[in-house]
């Protein structure tokens, strides 16, 4: 699957395991699935597989 | 030929100087004039050109107050002055982003600016954000609204005393041009650029993300994330235990957001 441009190596994965793995916080990023955004209660039930594409964009805290 | 003198269109002859029209100005007798042609001071003397955007200003006499309006934009790139009169913006929050924010858009003379904030000025905002001692315990809009008054009159400001979620945006940001995102919080920054990527508006929007510590100032950019949402930050470094938030990264990340509403309103969309 494709993660912001990157190839990376993951399949048959929800959502929410995806962004355990990466490190991410759930609420601290918006995600993108072939160009529709998904909404946060769907991230535990939403399975992705390598053909997806996929952006995210991740906020830190501080302002 | 015509140009624009002190905010007024004037006609002068070709050949006229820049000081010699010092006297079709009320400030003739001035001993102090500073002269400005198209945002730039003119030293010593400069022959006028067609549609020239002339300023003559003086140190040592008392301006009307019609002229000083015009004045204290003198320095603007011309055509921005017109530009900015139209312009919509909202500020969320007023912290370290958002009061430097108000200040630099306030003094860049954006016409209409909507201000939300919940908070109080306390002590530990004192050294980045744009508050002073004598206003510790104030509501942070009403501390703003009177700093943004001491350096433009002339703006029309709407505060409200709010925390915004996503159930209050299409009411806060009803009418707006431009919002500025300048929350402390990741979860309301994610939740708003959620919301802005869900529903396709005209609407712009310039987020920040990464701005804490004394770490280079060269990993601050901007980037444009949709057509219409920018992010300005390093990304990556968040306000933690030892890596605290100062003036320095984050007026530098406020001025990237500033900037970034600037050529917005200007029509320059690329970064």
């Amino acid at each position: 699957m494709k993660i912001n441009g990157k190839e990376q190596n993951f399949s048959n994965i929800s959502v929410s395991h995806l962004l355990n793995h990466m490190g991410l916080n759930k609420d601290h990023i918006v995600f993108e699935l072939n160009g529709e955004i998904i909404s946060k209660e769907s991230y535990d039930e939403i399975m992705l597989d390598d053909r997806d594409s996929i952006e995210i964009v991740g906020f830190v805290g501080g302002g | 030929m015509k140009i624009l003198l002190n905010g007024e269109d004037a006609i002068v002859d070709t050949d006229k100087s820049i000081k010699q029209l010092a006297k079709m100005t009320s400030y003739d007798k001035s001993d102090q004039l500073i002269f400005i042609k198209n945002g730039f001071i003119v030293k010593g003397d400069s022959l006028v050109n067609q549609d020239d955007q002339v300023f003559i200003i003086p140190k040592d006499m008392e301006i009307s107050q019609s002229d000083l309006e015009q004045f204290i934009v003198s320095r603007h790139s011309p055509n921005v002055v017109e530009k900015v009169s139209c312009a919509k913006v909202a500020v969320l929050g007023l912290g370290g982003l958002g009061s430097n924010i108000a200040m630099q858009l306030a003094r860049t003379g954006v016409k209409h600016l909507r201000l939300i904030d919940f908070d109080i000025v306390d002590p530990t905002n004192i050294n980045r954000q744009n508050y002073f001692l004598d206003q510790i315990g104030m509501k942070k809009t009403d501390a703003t609204m009177d700093n943004l008054k001491r350096v433009n009159p002339y703006i029309h400001i709407e505060t409200f005393d709010a925390y915004l979620e996503p159930d209050n945006y299409e009411k806060y940001l009803e009418d707006m041009d431009i919002v500025v995102e300048a929350f402390d919080n990741p979860v309301c920054k994610a939740d708003l650029t959620r919301y802005f990527m869900l529903n396709k508006s005209n609407k712009f929007l310039v987020t920040a993300s990464g701005m804490a510590g004394y770490y280079e100032s060269n990993s601050i950019t901007t980037a444009r994330l949709r057509e219409n949402i920018y992010i300005c930050g390093d990304r990556t470094s968040a306000a933690k235990e030892f890596d605290g938030l100062m003036a320095p990264r984050v007026s530098i990340v406020a001025g990237h957001q500033s900037n970034c509403v600037l050529r917005i309103i200007m029509n320059e969309m690329e970064v």
